[in-house]
């Protein structure tokens, strides 16, 4: 937890900065508001989180909340009773490509970069191929209250964040950090690392599903609602001091990380930074965060791992 | 395993353990291959099934105009793959390359309408080799994994960009564009420039020490470190040198354009598709094993997909279908063999 | 270094192939102007900053300009019911060099249909081949959207034996030389996105995007009371068609006492334009306006002032169909701009016009309707899908609606 710390600091001068350049944010209604907005990231970067962990990417998962979200609305087609068999459907599907990503990568020994890059194209052009090109069909006004009532966001929100917190606690969470940190040991002192590993993949792909129906309920069916997705959530969780190559982080600072994130975002378009050098901004900012906790580690309690951060995804 | 002599590269079949290869041949017929062969042959089992496919629609895949489009087609990608090729050798990647392929275009096509070819060349080499810079030493010295750092370094190039430009400039003349549309028979002068790319990348990693401290550092750092490799002057050469390839890629593709764009790298794909493509020839992504030569094959291969899918005018939704199942199902393919030998 | 000999040994063997049998499949009379052929004349600053819309854009071209805002006064001549036959102010060329007998073969190089505007078009564009028993063979290619992968495709097709080729371009300047290369081969129609060179037989495209952001910025200014507050919300900057809506908004706005107070960039993606339209009415407290380049976020933006609990302000959206209905439920003050997906027609019917030998427009301008709150109802279709652009002209088409994802 204390590595996390730095991530919360930042987060605070940012919330501090947006109140300053807008005072209705301290309102109840203007922070969550904020909140909303930031929930389908937030949750992403959960999901995200435990893959990381794990020492694995998920890459599918901004083209897995497009399948999502075009998916509901043809199956939906604007018929509120079909909302709750479709919703069941989509977390359904969330998790089966989950499962599907796990498997292929532990039982295949596909490196997650690629299986995840695999099932990124193969998501998005199957899902058009299936609606001819562009969505059709329209989401219900019940499937939409989750991702566009303030309360339901905000609620959903909370009971991932504490989902995880949960999961991260259990042995289910000990086992993960281990399996990241040193899969041999892990594996030798009787952690079963494939399904460990899959089972992060599904959590993430059920995130990506809820993510899907917040951010499908937010601004409705758009053939790009996903797009980028996948980058965001990893730098979010990087953000928080998650270590890509698996075994150091936690869920809180990674969903921290997301906040921070889409605080920066409102914040740069609050002080009418141009659009274009909000990139250069963000680019900036994440490589150095990122260098900031690096640098400072040799000084911490915790040794340094073996594998070397040079490392891509393995 | 890891610390494999950089002779693997190009004829992995022969470098085996003979214990490995005897192994293989009493399990399978294929584990007496290398990832190259695997890929080369297919390469060509593609060409044969997709010239009946096109046959049978009544088309023909091999004429001159798709010969040459399939080489036009990959040899940017190509180019950039090389470079790919060395950074995930060295245990690194660069996600930075699309956003760069924009900028040396611009570069190239703003200088050569000021006047100077030479200059454009220059300045573009210039421009890549610091980018490589920037990005190895984000990765070496200031610890950064290489997927944030090249991601980070790739949202300020793209910052810059659209601060900068706001739709294509600059002006490639009439003699640089040679290098885009003159071909000699049925090869294009930028397949020629792909394959010396290829070429100079391929004597590097086999022939020079650079070439085997590559390998070293992809296979273990902490090893090659203990050996006396200096680690990170590896890694940043590296990445100079995959920058160099994106910088050479963004020259060519101003060259086809006839002005610089600021979207030729992100509408190409070329950061993941050269990483789709690496790996797809055979190259490890976690570094140390594979090689130029898998990559062209990785490359081709997606070309002449493309080519065969073209003609049968197959939509591009089916296209990615295809190609991310080919692209998995390869590496599973590779996996597997490595397991087995 | 003996090591170097092979390398070098190849090298100057391509040197020496090249320079001793070389073919270039590339024009030889190019002269490829990029953004440096498009003048500039940008409106005063002075007068921009009060306005709040910034710089003009340097894609700003006045007579262009002149020319549309013109345009759209005049009647287009053709069939009534058919806008997709009709043609502003034709000037007409003869064909006669390109005639032949029937039995054709149509080619067709696409920029992409990677996204609901395109694919409509395609699918009407495919309607109509079908509909002309004359056509025995159609090829088309799609370039994804990349402009490199266009190039080949139309090096690739003008060896198919095509009779004609259709060029919808990806980006202007740069498929120039491959449209160029083209035309000496075989009759050239262009259509949507232009070329910098003459040498198409014709070129179609509705009037343009100088009148798509006038007709827009002209209603708001009409609606809108003096000193109203307008958000413009853009999709990305550097798109030419896209350049002429907003830089003609512009210039309507710069002229009126609306105040623009911000110009944002969307990326059309609806997520991110809900939050942007709802920070601007926190900060605002209320729009009186917005004014929009593509209609794709419209109804994003509806309901952010939903969601925040104010009412909605005067609107510009485009012809799509999830946007007319949400005009019809909450009967708002709004206006559709349109791009015709008509347009997609076109092409086909022009070719064959050609290969018959009959004169074409040599710039073939359609008509480019508004939808209004009069005509609303004439282009709202409940049955069809939600991002269906209603002026597709393609309801007389064989297999209407289903192929359009639309029910009976």
């Amino acid at each position: 937890m204390k590595r996390a710390l730095p991530i919360f600091a930042v987060l605070a001068v940012l919330l501090a900065a947006i109140a300053l350049a807008n005072p209705f944010f301290l309102e109840p209604a203007g922070f969550l508001a904020f909140v909303k907005r930031a929930a389908p990231l937030v949750i992403l970067a959960a999901g995200q989180y435990f893959v990381i962990v794990s020492g694995e990417f998920d890459l599918s998962v901004g083209s897995l909340v497009t399948v999502e979200v075009v998916v509901a609305a043809r199956l939906i087609d604007g018929n509120e009773d079909a909302t709750w068999p479709v919703l069941a459907l989509v977390v359904v599907i969330g998790l089966l490509v989950g499962l599907v990503n796990g498997a292929v990568t532990t039982l295949l020994r596909v490196p997650s970069f690629i299986t995840t890059l695999g099932m990124m194209l193969v998501l998005s052009g199957a899902v058009f191929l299936w609606t001819g090109g562009a969505p059709r069909g329209a989401l219900s006004h019940a499937f939409r209250v989750f991702g566009r009532d303030t309360l339901w966001s905000v609620l959903i929100l909370a009971s991932v964040g504490v989902a995880a917190v949960l999961l991260m606690r259990a042995d289910f969470g000990r086992t993960l950090i281990a399996t990241g940190d040193n899969e041999r040991a892990a594996a030798l002192s009787g952690v079963r690392v494939t399904r460990v590993r899959i089972v992060a993949f599904a959590i993430s792909g059920l995130a990506a599903a809820v993510a899907g129906i917040l951010l499908g309920g937010f601004a409705g069916v758009s053939a790009q609602v996903g797009q980028g997705l996948e980058f965001s959530a990893i730098t979010a969780v990087v953000l928080g001091g998650v270590v890509l190559g698996g075994g150091r982080g936690s869920v809180v600072a990674a969903m921290a990380g997301a906040l921070t994130l889409e605080a920066l975002f409102t914040l740069l378009n609050l002080y009418g930074i141009s659009g274009a050098l909000e990139f250069t901004v963000q680019g900036v900012i994440i490589i150095a965060a990122v260098a900031a906790g690096a640098v400072r580690l040799p000084f911490s309690l915790t040794p340094r791992k073996s594998k070397g951060d040079a490392h891509a995804a393995s | 395993m890891n610390d494999a002599p950089p002779s693997e590269i190009t004829t992995p079949a022969e470098a085996a353990p003979p214990a490995a290869r005897r192994a293989g041949a009493t399990r399978h017929p294929w584990a007496n291959l290398g990832s190259t062969q695997v890929v080369f042959l297919a390469l060509l089992v593609t060409i044969v099934v997709g010239w009946i496919l096109v046959a049978i629609d009544g088309g023909n895949l091999l004429t001159l105009e798709t010969v040459v489009g399939v080489q036009q087609r990959s040899a940017a990608l190509g180019i950039v793959a090389v470079g790919q090729t060395l950074a995930i050798l060295a245990g690194s990647l660069d996600l930075s390359v699309a956003y760069l392929i924009s900028l040396a275009s611009l570069v190239a096509a703003e200088i050569m309408q000021a006047g100077s070819v030479p200059g454009a060349v220059a300045a573009v080499i210039a421009v890549s080799a610091l980018v490589g810079l920037v990005n190895g030493v984000v990765i070496t010295k200031l610890r950064v994994h290489a997927f944030i750092a090249t991601l980070g370094v790739a949202l300020v190039i793209k910052g810059v960009l659209d601060h900068l430009y706001d739709g294509p400039a600059g002006r490639v003349p009439e003699s640089f564009q040679h290098l885009g549309y003159d071909r000699v028979g049925p090869i294009p002068v930028s397949a020629m420039l792909w394959a010396a790319v290829a070429l100079t990348a391929w004597f590097l990693l086999s022939r020079t020490r650079y070439g085997y401290r590559v390998h070293a550092v992809g296979g273990d750092p902490d090893v090659a470190r203990l050996s006396g490799v200096r680690t990170d002057r590896v890694i940043i050469l590296t990445h100079v040198l995959c920058s160099l390839c994106a910088g050479i890629a963004g020259l060519l593709l101003a060259s086809r354009l006839g002005a610089g764009v600021p979207t030729v790298g992100t509408d190409g794909g070329y950061d993941l598709e050269s990483i789709a493509a690496v790996v797809l020839g055979g190259t490890a992504l976690a570094g140390g094993r594979g090689g130029v030569a898998g990559t062209v094959g990785g490359v081709l291969l997606l070309a002449v997909l493309d080519s065969v899918f073209n003609q049968l005018e197959v939509n591009s939704f089916f296209k990615d279908v295809v190609r991310g199942v080919v692209i998995v199902v390869a590496v599973a393919v590779y996996a597997r063999k490595r397991s087995t030998s | 270094m003996p090591r170097h000999k092979p390398l070098l040994l190849t090298a100057t063997a391509a040197l020496a192939l090249l320079v001793a049998g070389c073919t270039s499949d590339k024009p030889t009379d190019t002269t490829t102007a990029a953004a440096s052929a498009a003048p500039a004349s940008s409106a005063p600053a002075s007068e921009a900053a009060a306005a709040g819309t910034g710089e003009q854009s340097t894609f700003f071209v006045q007579s262009d300009y002149d020319a549309q805002l013109g345009m759209r006064a005049k009647s287009a001549q053709g069939p009534a019911d058919k806008p997709w036959e009709q043609a502003i102010d034709p000037q007409m060329v003869s064909t006669t060099q390109y005639k032949k007998d029937g039995g054709y073969h149509l080619c067709f190089s696409n920029a992409a249909v990677n996204n609901p505007w395109r694919q409509v078009g395609w699918k009407s564009m495919q309607a109509e081949v079908a509909l002309h028993k004359e056509i025995t063979t159609f090829t088309a290619l799609d370039a994804e959207g990349k402009d490199d992968k266009q190039i080949s495709d139309i090096a690739e097709l003008t060896g198919k034996g095509c009779d004609a080729l259709i060029v919808s371009p990806n980006t202007t300047a740069t498929l120039t030389p491959a449209v160029k290369a083209a035309c000496g081969k075989l009759p050239v129609i262009v259509f949507d996105r232009g070329v910098e060179t003459d040498c198409p037989v014709t070129m179609i495209n509705p009037i343009g995007g100088y009148a798509f952001g006038a007709d827009g910025a002209e209603f708001l200014v009409e609606k809108v009371p003096a000193g109203g507050k307008i958000l413009a919300l853009r999709i990305l900057p550097g798109v030419d068609v896209l350049e002429t809506r907003w830089s003609a908004a512009k210039v309507t706005f710069d002229k009126s006492r609306l105040k623009v107070v911000g110009v944002e960039f969307t990326d059309g993606d609806a997520a991110k334009t809900k939050s942007i339209v709802s920070d601007y009415i926190a900060r605002h407290g209320k729009l009186d306006g917005v004014w929009m380049d593509a209609g794709a976020t419209a109804v994003a933006a509806v309901e952010a002032f939903e969601d925040a609990g104010v009412p909605v302000p005067a609107m510009v959206g485009e012809d799509q169909q999830d946007f007319l209905q949400k005009w019809k439920q909450n009967n708002l003050t709004a206006i559709a701009p349109t791009y015709p997906t008509y347009q997609w027609r076109t092409p086909v019917i022009a070719a064959l016009k050609i290969l018959k030998g009959q004169e074409v427009p040599k710039t073939w301008k359609l008509p480019q309707p508004k939808i209004t709150a009069d005509n609303l109802d004439t282009y709202l279709q409940p049955n069809m899908p939600p991002l269906h652009y209603a002026l597709c002209g393609c309801e007389s088409l064989p297999g209407f609606p289903e192929t359009w994802g639309g029910k009976k």
